[in-house]
């Protein structure tokens, strides 16, 4: 099943595009799993998400931890810490 | 109520509107976020900043904005609260934020209005980049926001 993916602040300048859709392998479970598994997509991927313990997500608009599933997601965005207000 | 626009707002005008025919509001407290014209560096020195600008998530913002309130308005008695955040370019001075909280009595305003700028720090889908003659630099999140939070996780458990 085909996921939407967003890339917020550095992350999306580091993988050049804001959002994209797409179809990860069904061993893809988790955050963790889909971070992984986008590393290995290519040289940009690796270089946003090389570190990788600093970058928080969401699915479905709201804040998950890096063992949430990915399951049932609509949307997964990928962030670094906020810094609004 | 929460908003999040590319337009500036008016402090006074936000403050009336809130507060027009009502005669129950004992207490009003703002806090207003704006624009420094300098940004510390990794020497210690102040970098000089020409822009600011404000990326956001559209959608996941106004729901954490809306979250946040929801939560003050659970833990305070509030006559009436209002966030307001903008996002896009600004400019040293420029208004970013404004939490307007309003209650019977000071001390719920007070702490509501601190409670809702230390959560929206630390969970609203906001990125600042600072742009400067040497160039753009995104800011880097602050563990002391991160502290801020646990006094009132703390202050929470006391009550319980």
């Amino acid at each position: 099943m085909s996921v939407k993916l967003l890339y917020f602040a550095w992350v999306r300048e580091k993988t050049g595009i804001g959002e994209e859709l797409i179809e990860p392998p069904g061993d893809v479970e988790t955050v963790a799993d889909l971070i992984g598994w986008l590393k290995s997509r290519g040289p940009e991927y690796e270089a946003a998400f090389e570190k990788h313990d600093v970058i928080r997500a969401a699915i479905d608009q709201t804040h998950v931890n890096h063992d949430a599933a990915i399951a049932s997601a609509r949307e997964i965005a990928f962030f670094p810490p906020v810094t609004g207000g | 109520m929460i908003r999040v626009q590319a337009e500036d707002f008016d402090i006074g005008a936000e403050i009336e509107r809130l507060r027009a025919e009502r005669t129950d509001i004992g207490a009003i407290v703002t806090f207003t976020g704006t624009v420094r014209d300098v940004a510390p560096n990794s020497q210690g020195k102040g970098k000089p900043i020409s822009q600011m600008t404000l990326e956001h998530y559209p959608g996941m913002t106004e729901k954490e904005l809306e979250r946040i309130e929801r939560a003050a308005n659970e833990r305070w008695t509030l006559q009436a609260s209002l966030i307001i955040h903008r996002y896009g370019p600004l400019k040293p001075g420029d208004n970013i934020v404004l939490v307007i909280t309003a209650s019977a009595h000071r001390h719920a305003a007070f702490e509501a209005a601190a409670f809702l700028m230390d959560y929206l720090k630390t969970s609203a889908p906001f990125w600042k980049m600072e742009e400067g003659a040497e160039g753009g630099d995104w800011v880097d999140a602050r563990d002391s926001d991160d502290a801020a939070l646990t006094r009132w996780d703390a202050a929470k458990k006391a009550a319980e």
